[in-house]
Order: structure tokens, then C-alpha cells, then sequence
């Protein structure tokens, strides 16, 4: 184990040297000083191991001084394929390291356990920026973060009205709709097994089309603006919803079942004192794919004819103009705002279905 | 006590199945039958009001209830078309057309479907290395896995147009960006799939496996990979539909010309209510059969394997 | 519990004999449609429990003693043959909450606490909020768990959790007790215990207790009668009267009334078969 953690930082240092001996020109005094102090923190985790805590806290030291190191041989404009992928490779090494350390100091979970993917997160981006500047890549084909960033800093106005018109007025509406029919169209159908036994496959079948190709349909129907998506996003998020919940209202098991009979129970008080609890998870599990297919359907809708506001059509009438960072800038707000919605019903679910076996540590 | 199985992440109860089946033909038959019928009630309600309209244009005074009925399911661009309509619109693109013109469905399918398949194979691929990887290399799963499920809220649906473009530009065209997009979206459900079957078996089969002495290959092969075929395939059904839907839309952006989602495109570009409708009828019959085809291939493994068919 | 009315007036008619018995059961067949064969589950059950006695059914897997209780319960229906709970049928015994039934496995809710799973049945049946936590409470000092009231079921220990299914039971008052296996699943040693607190709950709240079980020395320990059954078809084999004195403890396991008791029983299973391969 020991001797494959060392293999990693030995090719680190080897690559390390090999940068500096090809191109130690390139490095002004505080980068060489950040590199050689990547070498030696690599070279004395190598030679003297520490404890854990203290080995995670060097690695990650010596792959932030490397990644300095580097940043600031990029900033003084050099170039050269090799030197960078070598420079790539030892720090990507050393952050791997890091990453393993914190790995199994996060088996103890709480706050580590965010940290690992994290840092993993920030270093891909960092690469990314890293690869973009130095290679020279064409910010046609993929543009750094740093000037995504800054189109996103400047573009604020419109991207909030953007996000207004998809997210608040289209996803929002399509998704309460389309999520509530399915849950009472489900428990209503939950008195008519015959009903419940040919809307299953069916559900399941639907929900697997590509009901985005509904979207022009749509727009006739309903026009232009966002009713047309908002129905998109009803369509789309009814069965998932509807599937889920007639299976979640079967998850109540026998012995549940027969006990509320011992109490004559009435189908109501059943319905409400035991299925529905036992139906939750499964319901949230509707309520989370659906908010991510929702936010899919809104923008995927507004390709098929929008008024000039929109997510969509900013991702499409930029790709037109071959303005790709924009394009970026709105699939970043897209991402966060998705992300958000899911870890709201997450949040929610982690409150509500506190109980269910898979939120207990101890089974 | 309860299920913890939530849908679309288990596999199937397959002894429960045959029993099943057999009560749901006619449910579903009946469900079906229903839909049809609302179907039609539907075409006739929305197309009245344009059918009226045409009326008073043309200045008749007076009209019966079944020759309304009769034009409201024969309008040229109907609102809603009524399902004849559209079976014969299938009929003419389908049936009567030589399957390499470019005026048949079945052409533009095949276009579709190719691009689909490809980036299901490509995707399932990914997924699969993806999942040996993140369920051996601890690292790979505490930094990885997070990522993996926060990639599902991109919404990659949406950067479609981006991707084809920027391809298209490098020299891509055609069925490999489509192929690109399809492989992202069916590598998320085979990845999350695979880890949960991987890492499935009882800790009771693994310690007595450790007992063999076995080496992680052995472990893989003898143990891992067959208690997570049942959940690899409820993943490549979800996959492979997706893959339709990637391919899909992967056709809107360029305007391109041949495809299922180009034909959903010109459709709604030129009004033609019954062509979008045809499309759409066969990118579902073609997902339908995609996924029938996928649950085959499960029966027969799992039968295989001795799983109660 | 006994100064608070029952939430149901309960339905009695006396037996033809004089004292009302809690059940009577005469020539019951139970027929099941498996797949390729019908089973008789249940052939030709005679049985009265008299009101206050803890009757056990014990036999091999597959004897009916589930069943038989089932049926009581109107959660399974008989073929033929008549079934009288409390003088009525299962099913206008079960509508008006006769009886409290205890499954093998504990089923509680896992999103309720302990106080709101054994005022469940209190809420169905309508009482107001003072009168169900009152009743909770009481019930769960019967059943020796008190300050557990606002711990979730997946904090507490197996038995512990059966306990709680049995003061559940309980906590509407039923006259009636029927008891599925309820120890089945617990260790041995917890299972004395609950023995002994069961005998002891029994005696002070003078129910009638149908109790079914594959365990010999739990039969005798608790019963005071002792019903044997065997499999195919499910049937009676011997009724035994135990008359143990009952200010019992665990000790009683070792005496010779106790063995003999338990040889009777044995013989019985013998006698059906119970002990044959396959």
C-alpha cells in the first residue's frame, strides 16, 4: 500500500525536476520558491511519514504551492506543451495524494466528508483553467473559467431575466402542477386496482419517451411564452410523479396492512395514518428526478420558439452568434440553480423521511 | 419491516412478474383504449373553434353536428389531428415510402437511432468504468461520487446546441456529437446503477470469498459482476431511452436535415400539426422497442443465471 | 386499566353452558388454492377458550396454529364451519375492536414515537388527545417502559420494541389478546424475560390470551391450557390442561409438573408426526 502511495509522489518529483531542468527560465524567483517548496514538503512525506491529520495538511500545502508555482508561470505568458503537462502531472499527482488522505481521515465523517469532493472540485477547475490558458485552446471551443466568470460578472441583468423567465415562470408552475397531479391522480387511482394496473405500465412507458418532442405542440396550443414550456414541464413531470406514487402506496407492508384491519380501520385512516407516511420515500424520489427534468424540459422547450428571454434561448441564440462563454455563463446559472432546487427537496425529504433505513447511520 | 426499494434503482421483482403480467394486459388494454377515446374527444374540442371559424368565413348558415365532427377530424392543420389522421400520416411516411427515401420515417428513424445506440454503447461503457472504479479506489468514490450525481442538475439537454456546434467546427458532424450527447446522458443512471450492484453483495458473501484467499479480480468476476447484472439493466432500460432523448435534441440546434428531431423541428417551423405528431409516434415506438429490447436481453440473462423468469 | 371504560361496549351473549366463553370454534376446515394443489390448512377444528384462561397453540411450521388465529381475527375467512368470537362473528368482533392482535414482528411505524405508536389504534378509534396519552402512559408502565415515550422504534432493542407492540395491544383494553409468535425472533435469554413479564401482565389484567408458539417450555410456562396441533391437514391432536401454581417463576422449569406437562406435549407432537423428515 505504502510503496504505491510512494510510487505517485516519486513520479511527482521526478516530473517536478524534469519541469525545472527543461524550462526553469520560464520560472520568476516566487515561483521557483513555491515549486521547490512542493518538492521538498513531497520529498519529506516520502522520507519521515507523519500522522495522518498532519500528512493530509503537507500534501495539500505542497499541491497549493505547486499550483501557485504554475499560475504564476502562466501569468508571465509562457508557453510549451511539455513543460505544462509536466506540471500538470506532478501536481495533479501530489493533489491526489491530498485527496487520498483526506479520503480516509473523512471516514469519521462530518465536515471532511464535503471536503474531499471539494477539493477535487476546485483542482479540476484549476486544471481546467491551467489547460485552457496554456494550451491555448480557443475560447470558441472551451473558454477558462476566468472569462466565463467575467462574462458572468457583466452579464448579470440579463441572465436574471433569463433565469426569472425559465426557472420562476416556467419551471416552477410546470413542476407544482405536474408533480400534484400525479400524487392525487395516483391516490385516487389507488381505490381502483384495475386502474392502477394498466396506468403502471403505461406511466412507466410515457415516462420514457422523449417527451420533450411535445414542446412545438405545446407552443401552438398554448403560444409563444411561458405557458407553452410551463405545460413542457407539467407533461414531463406528471409521470414520473404518477409512477412512484401508486408504487409508494404499495410499499406498506402485510403485517402494517393487516394490523390496521385488526383496527377497522377506514380507508381513509389508513390511507393517512400508514401508506402515505410509507409512501414518502418514494414520492421524494419523484420529487427530486422531477426537478431535474423539469429545469430540463423548461430550457430544452425554449428551443423549440421563445420570446427573447429565457435560458434557452440565450443558450441558443448564443451558440448562433458563436458567443460561446455566454453559453457557459447560462449553463453555470443553470447548473446552480438545478443544484439548488435539488438539495431544497433533499433538504425537505431529509426532514420528512428522517426515519426510512437509508438516513440511519446505525442500520 | 418495509421496502427500502425505491423505483427505478432496484431491480424487478421477477417471481411477482408472471403473476402480474397476466392481470395487466387487459387493464392495460383498457387504459389505452381510453386514452384513444379521450384522444379524439380532445381533437374535436380543440379544432371546433377553427372549424367554426371556417364556416363563418365561407358564409354557411347552417351545419349539423356530424359534418362538424367529420372536419374537425380532417382539418389540413389541425390543432390537435385526430388519431386517424395520424395513422395515416404513418401509413404515407411509413408503409408507402421506400425506406431509403428521405420522405420516410422510418429513414429519419433509423438516423435517430443510430446516433442513439452508439452513444448508449459509449455511455454504458463510461458508466461501467466509472463504477469498477469508484467501488475499488476509495478516493475516486468520496471525491468522484458527489460530482457524478451533481452533474444530473446541468442540464446537458441544454448545452446540446453547444456541443454539436463547437464539433461541428472542429469537423464533427453527423452522427458523432449526437452520438456524444446521448453517451452523457446514459452514463449518469448506469453509473449510479453499477455502483449500487457492485457493491450489493452481503458482506457475508465477501468475507467468505476473502477466506478463498481470492484477488480482487477473482472477486470481481466471480462475485460482484453477477449480483449487479439485475441492477445493470433497470439502468440501461432508463439509459437507452435517454440516449433516444439525447439523440433527439442533439438534431434540433443546426437544422439538420435528417432525423427524427429535425422532422419535429420543420414540422413545427411549417405548421404541420399531423407531421410532428407522426415523429413523435415513432421516436415513442422506437424508445418502446429500444427498451423491449433491453428487458430481452435482461429476461434472457437473468434466466440464465437461474433467476425465476 | 380497569377503571376506564372500554372505548367499545363490548358484544358478550353467553355460551350455551352457562359462563360465556371468549371463543368457540366448531368444525372449522380452512381449504387453501395453492398452485398446483389444494391444502387443508385447517380439518375439522373443535376449540373453546373460557374467558380468562392463556391458551397456547403449538406445532411444527405449517400446522395451522397461525391460521387458527387468523381466522379469529377475521384476517383470514373459514370454508366452513362456525367461529364465534365474544358470541359474535370475527368480523363484527374485529368492527367492534375486540380483540388486540401481536404480530412476530414488532410493526411499528418507524416515523412515529414510541407514546403516538401505541395511541395509534386510540387515534383510529377516535378517543380524545387527554384520554389516549393518558391510556399510553398507563399501558406503557405496564409493559415496564416508561420514559421511553418520545424514542423512534429504531432506537430500541427487539424485544424492547415487542414490548411496545404488546402495550399497544393493550392500550384499548380488549378483553381478547392474540399473540402471533411474538418472541419468536428474540434470543433466548430475553426471552425468559418477557416470559416472566408477559405471566405477570396476564395475571393482573385477568385477559383472555391466545398465544402461538413453536416453543415447549414457553407453552407451559405461560398456559393454562395447552393446545397441540399438527400439519397436513392442520388439526388438533391433544388439549392439555395445566394447572401450575401461579405464583410461578422461571424456577418452575425444573420441577417435575412441569416435565410432565412437557412430556405430554411432546407425545402429542409425536403422535402428529411433528418430529418425521420432510
Amino acid at each position: 500500500m505504502t510503496r504505491r502511495h510512494d510510487a505517485v509522489l516519486i513520479a511527482a518529483i521526478v516530473a517536478a525536476f524534469a519541469l525545472v531542468s527543461l524550462g526553469g527560465e520560464a520560472f520568476d524567483a516566487i515561483g521557483l520558491a513555491s515549486w521547490f517548496l512542493m518538492i521538498v514538503l513531497v520529498s519529506m512525506s516520502i522520507l519521515h511519514p507523519l500522522a495522518a491529520t498532519y500528512a493530509a495538511v503537507v500534501a495539500l500545502a505542497a499541491a497549493a504551492s505547486g499550483a501557485v508555482a504554475l499560475a504564476l508561470v502562466l501569468r508571465s505568458g509562457a508557453h510549451g506543451a511539455i513543460g505544462l503537462s509536466l506540471g500538470a502531472f506532478a501536481t495533479s499527482c501530489v493533489m491526489w495524494r491530498a485527496l487520498e488522505r483526506l479520503s480516509s481521515l473523512s471516514r469519521t465523517g462530518g465536515w471532511l466528508v464535503l471536503a474531499v469532493p471539494l477539493f477535487f472540485g476546485v483542482w479540476l477547475i484549476y486544471l481546467w483553467e491551467l489547460v485552457t490558458v496554456g494550451f491555448a485552446i480557443p475560447s470558441v471551443l472551451l473558454p477558462p473559467p476566468s472569462q466565463i466568470a467575467g462574462v458572468l460578472a457583466s452579464s448579470l441583468g440579463v441572465l436574471g431575466e433569463d433565469f426569472v423567465q425559465t426557472f420562476i415562470r416556467s419551471m416552477i408552475p410546470g413542476y407544482v402542477i405536474g408533480c400534484g397531479a400525479g400524487f392525487l391522480v395516483g391516490v385516487l387511482v389507488d381505490r381502483v386496482p384495475f386502474l392502477q394496473r394498466g396506468l403502471l405500465p403505461v406511466g412507466n412507458l410515457v415516462s420514457a419517451l422523449p417527451i420533450v418532442g411535445i414542446a412545438p405542440i405545446m407552443v401552438m396550443w398554448f403560444g409563444f411564452d411561458w405557458p407553452s414550456k410551463a405545460a413542457v414541464v407539467v407533461i414531463m413531470t406528471f409521470f414520473p410523479m404518477l409512477v412512484n406514487t401508486i408504487a409508494g402506496l404499495a410499499a406498506l407492508g402485510r403485517i402494517e396492512r393487516d394490523l390496521m384491519r385488526t383496527y377497522a380501520a377506514s380507508y381513509r385512516q389508513t390511507l393517512l395514518s400508514a401508506r402515505l407516511p410509507a409512501a414518502l420515500p418514494f414520492i421524494f424520489n419523484a420529487l427530486k428526478l422531477n426537478s431535474t427534468l423539469a429545469l430540463i424540459g423548461a430550457i430544452v422547450a425554449e428551443f423549440f420558439g421563445t420570446p427573447i428571454v429565457g435560458m434557452g434561448f440565450r443558450i441558443s441564440a448564443s451558440v448562433g452568434r458563436m458567443d460561446i462563454p455566454l453559453v457557459w455563463a447560462t449553463i453555470t446559472v443553470a447548473a446552480v440553480a438545478g443544484s439548488a432546487a435539488y438539495g431544497a427537496v433533499a433538504l425537505v425529504e431529509r426532514s420528512l423521511t428522517f426515519w426510512h433505513p437509508s438516513f440511519r447511520k446505525a442500520s | 419491516m418495509m421496502m427500502d426499494e425505491t423505483i427505478g434503482t432496484a431491480p424487478a421483482r421477477s417471481s411477482r412478474r408472471r403473476t402480474r403480467r397476466e392481470g395487466s394486459v387487459l387493464p392495460v388494454l383498457a387504459v389505452v383504449l381510453a386514452l384513444i377515446v379521450i384522444w379524439y374527444g380532445g381533437a374535436v374540442w380543440l379544432n371546433a373553434a377553427s372549424v367554426l371559424d371556417r364556416y363563418e368565413r365561407a358564409g354557411r348558415q347552417g351545419w349539423s353536428t356530424s359534418e362538424l365532427l367529420a372536419d374537425t377530424m380532417s382539418m389540413e392543420r389541425p390543432v390537435l389531428p385526430a388519431p386517424h389522421q395520424v395513422l395515416s400520416e404513418l401509413q404515407r411516411t411509413v408503409v408507402d415510402v421506400p425506406v431509403t427515401s428521405r420522405r420516410s420515417l422510418v429513414y429519419h428513424g433509423w438516423v435517430t437511432v443510430s446516433s442513439a445506440l452508439l452513444g448508449f454503447v459509449f455511455g454504458t461503457l463510461l458508466g461501467i468504468v466509472l463504477a469498477v472504479g469508484i467501488v475499488h479506489i476509495r478516493t475516486l468514490e468520496r471525491s468522484l461520487m458527489p460530482w457524478i450525481i451533481a452533474s444530473q442538475t446541468i442540464p446537458i439537454l441544454a448545452i446540446a446546441p453547444m456541443i454539436i456546434v463547437v464539433l461541428g467546427s472542429l469537423g464533427f458532424v453527423g452522427l458523432v456529437p449526437k452520438a456524444i450527447i446521448s453517451a452523457y446522458l446514459c452514463f449518469f443512471p448506469v453509473t449510479i446503477g453499477m455502483v449500487k450492484g457492485l457493491s450489493s453483495p452481503d458482506p457475508m458473501h465477501l468475507d467468505l470469498v476473502r477466506t478463498y484467499n481470492a484477488t480482487t479480480a477473482q472477486i470481481f468476476w466471480k462475485l460482484r459482476w453477477p449480483s449487479s447484472l439485475a441492477f445493470l439493466f433497470a439502468s440501461l432500460k432508463v439509459a437507452v431511452a435517454l440516449a433516444m432523448v439525447g439523440a433527439i435534441v442533439g438534431e434540433l440546434p443546426t437544422g439538420a436535415q435528417a432525423g427524427l428531431g429535425a422532422r419535429l423541428l420543420s414540422g413545427s417551423y411549417y405548421g404541420q400539426t399531423v407531421q410532428i405528431w407522426a415523429a413523435l409516434i415513432v421516436a415513442a415506438v422506437l424508445a418502446g422497442l429500444c427498451v423491449g429490447a433491453v428487458g430481452l436481453a435482461e429476461r434472457v440473462t437473468l434466466y440464465r443465471m437461474g433467476g425465476r423468469a | 386499566m380497569d377503571d376506564l371504560p372500554a372505548p367499545q361496549s363490548e358484544v358478550t351473549r353467553p355460551a350455551a353452558g352457562g359462563a360465556p366463553a371468549a371463543v368457540e370454534i366448531h368444525d372449522l376446515n380452512l381449504v387453501f388454492d395453492a398452485a398446483d394443489a389444494p391444502v387443508r390448512a385447517l380439518s375439522e377444528v373443535n376449540l373453546t377458550v373460557g374467558k380468562g384462561d392463556f391458551v397456547s397453540l403449538i406445532g411444527p411450521s405449517g400446522c395451522g396454529k397461525t391460521t387458527l388465529l387468523r381466522v379469529i381475527a377475521d384476517l383470514e375467512h373459514a370454508t366452513s364451519g362456525t367461529v364465534l368470537v365474544n358470541g359474535v362473528t370475527p368480523e363484527a368482533a374485529r368492527l367492534a375492536r375486540a380483540y388486540g392482535y401481536v404480530f412476530q414482528a414488532p410493526a411499528l411505524y418507524a416515523w412515529r414515537t414510541v407514546l403516538r405508536n401505541i395511541t395509534l389504534p386510540l387515534e383510529i378509534m377516535g378517543l380524545p388527545r387527554d384520554e389516549r396519552l393518558q391510556r399510553a402512559r398507563r399501558v406503557l408502565e405496564l409493559v415496564n417502559l416508561t420514559g421511553f415515550e418520545r424514542k423512534f422504534p429504531w432506537q430500541l432493542s427487539g424485544g424492547m420494541q415487542q414490548r411496545v407492540s404488546i402495550a399497544r395491544a393493550l392500550s384499548f383494553d380488549p378483553a381478547l389478546l392474540l399473540m402471533d409468535e411474538p418472541f419468536g425472533a428474540l434470543d433466548e435469554i430475553i426471552r425468559d424475560h418477557l416470559n416472566e413479564q408477559l405471566l405477570r401482565l396476564w395475571q393482573r389484567t385477568g385477559k383472555t390470551v391466545v398465544f402461538v408458539t413453536h416453543s415447549i417450555p414457553e407453552a407451559v410456562f405461560l398456559s393454562t391450557r395447552i393446545v397441540v396441533m399438527s400439519p397436513r391437514p392442520g388439526r388438533i391432536i391433544d388439549v392439555i390442561d395445566s394447572r401450575l401454581p401461579p405464583d410461578r417463576t422461571l424456577d418452575i422449569r425444573e420441577s417435575a409438573e412441569f416435565a410432565e406437562i412437557a412430556h405430554r406435549v411432546r407425545a402429542g407432537l409425536r403422535a402428529g408426526h411433528s418430529y418425521d423428515d420432510g
